[in-house]
């Protein structure tokens, strides 16, 4: 899977972070920055967890053409 | 072994955050029993936040605002009975009546139903209103659309977000609140007193030790509100934001112990009957950090103990406490407040300056002997996501600063207020 990131709608909550700093970070503004996009299958629990605590949706998991 | 251990139907009741989160996390790790979403409200389900800011100035509207993925119900594999509110659980009999009566039984229950918003005596009519459910904040809008002014009961959040809110249609905005220092009380004094110059600036009138006597309504329709000091504000709306009790009503004769929320371990197993888990604004957990139960009615909790119970109810030999550290985000006026851990009454404040490459930012600093408490964060959502660690790892106040000083150019203590 890839994660997909929509700059634009983050509010700089932070959940995604917070839960999965492997492929999530924000930067001085506040906006999220993409360490990595792909997710393993061991790294889907996290990763998931992290796309759902996203209060606006700005960020999710699509298949890697997605 | 562990695989009868695991329920095969899941019925979740309530149809917001808490109880649809749920239901996607037990999809995301693999369930494949039914998943039974019950909701009182017959509407798709939608986010809370945004009614207090985006979808009251119009920014946002019901479509924005879903909690469901693309695919809808069937694409999260949730089947919905809507329109319908639970009215008793029977633990016994392993099921859950609806309002018409009709059973829905189930192998274990998630209470995810959230809390009502509590309001004061008022006419009859719709000059005053509260804000919980879309319905609500769409009849607001229209309500704010004929003009001001508007009188808002109480400074908490959703009041001071309605209050920016208004102020950003361009309404005369009022905030009347009871206690002598507006919105000290989820704050601190400190805190309080930079937030309200943040409300005045932005043109609102900020009254404190202003309580409602009674609202007057007046034959075109708007009203007048009544201060137990003689004082009169005219009102076309008042919006009432003087908190939320948990809606636990429906479960008083279920044989759970019940105590201002649905009582429930580290787990969020409810306590008082089996396979009954509670998540959200409804439930009260066990903090093993304080040693105390808690209450915390922010959307992330809701979140943070969806994810939980779905692991802990596919994997009973790994139950995993929450022990996340209590975080909200409020916005007003334009500058994004955001606050980590738990304030103290007794607690020192410490103000920190910040410069970033994206200018200065406050950070305000709560600790009691040296331990960290908790942090107001005034428009830097990165200093956040460190205070959130170091909360969750029992960091002291000297290293919180270091990881903030670490993320600035520069960091200085700044007089505090
Ligand atoms: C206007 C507003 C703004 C907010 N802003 C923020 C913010 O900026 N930041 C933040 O962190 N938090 C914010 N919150 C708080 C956050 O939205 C809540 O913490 C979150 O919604 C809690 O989710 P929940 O699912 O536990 O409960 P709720 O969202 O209250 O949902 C409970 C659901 O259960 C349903 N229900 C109730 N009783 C029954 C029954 N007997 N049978 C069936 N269904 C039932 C209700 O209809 C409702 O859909 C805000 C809340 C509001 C109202
Ligand atoms: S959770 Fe969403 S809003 Fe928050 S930082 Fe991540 S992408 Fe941005």
């Amino acid at each position: 899977m890839q994660i997909k990131a929509d700059v634009g709608k983050c509010q700089g909550y932070g959940n995604c972070v917070d839960l999965d700093p492997e492929h999530f970070d924000l930067d001085d503004d506040g906006l999220v920055v993409l360490l990595r996009t792909s997710v393993d299958e061991a790294e889907l629990e996290k990763s998931g967890a992290a796309v759902r605590s996203c209060p606006v949706q700005a960020v999710w998991l699509a298949d890697h053409d997605g | 072994m562990t695989a009868d251990r695991i329920p095969g139907r899941v019925v979740v009741v309530g149809s917001s955050v808490g109880g649809i989160r749920t239901g996607q996390a037990l999809r995301a790790a693999g369930h494949t029993g039914e998943v039974v979403l019950v909701g009182a409200e017959d509407v798709a389900p939608y986010d809370k936040p945004p009614l207090s800011k985006q979808v009251l100035v119009g920014d946002q509207s019901a479509g924005d605002i879903p909690l469901l993925g693309p695919g809808g119900w069937a694409g999260d594999g949730l089947t919905p009975v809507l329109g319908r509110a639970a009215a008793r659980l029977d633990p016994v009999g392993k099921q859950v009546i609806l309002s018409d009566g009709e059973p829905v039984a189930y192998d274990a229950v998630v209470l995810a139903t959230g809390a009502h918003p509590r309001s004061i005596p008022a006419p009859e009519g719709s000059l005053v209103r509260t804000v919980r459910e879309l319905r609500d904040s769409e009849a607001i809008r229209a309500q704010f659309s004929r003009g001001g002014p508007v009188v808002v009961v109480g400074s908490g959040f959703i009041g001071a977000e309605v209050a920016s809110s208004a102020r950003q249609l361009g309404l005369e905005v009022t905030i009347v609140e009871a206690l002598p220092e507006p919105f000290a009380r989820a704050l601190g004094s400190e805190v309080a007193a930079r937030i309200g110059r943040l409300h005045a600036d932005a043109g609102v009138s900020v009254l404190g030790s202003a309580a409602v006597a009674r609202v007057e309504s007046l034959a075109d329709g708007t009203g007048v509100v009544h201060l137990a000091d003689g004082r009169r504000l005219p009102a076309a709306t008042v919006v009432v934001g003087i908190g939320v009790v948990p809606a636990t009503r429906w479960l008083e004769d279920s044989g759970l112990d019940l105590d201002r929320g649905v009582l429930t371990d580290e787990y969020c197993r409810a306590s008082g009957a089996p396979d009954v888990y509670a998540v959200g604004d409804v439930a009260r957990w066990f903090d093993v950090r304080s040693g105390e139960h808690r209450l915390v009615e922010h959307w992330t909790n809701a979140v943070e103990q969806a994810n939980l119970v779905a692991h802990n109810l596919l994997h009973p030999d790994e139950l995993r406490p929450h022990v996340k550290a209590p975080y909200f985000w409020s916005d007003q006026h334009g500058l994004k407040i955001q606050m980590v851990g738990r304030i103290h009454p007794d607690d020192r404040v410490s103000f920190l300056r910040c410069t970033t490459s994206a200018g200065e930012k406050d950070v305000a600093l709560y600790s009691r002997d040296g331990g960290f408490s908790a942090a107001v964060v005034l428009g830097w959502p990165r200093a956040v996501v460190a205070c959130r660690q170091a909360w969750e790892r029992g960091e002291d106040l000297a290293q919180v600063t270091g990881r903030l000083s670490a993320l600035a150019t520069a960091a200085t203590p700044v007089p505090v207020g």
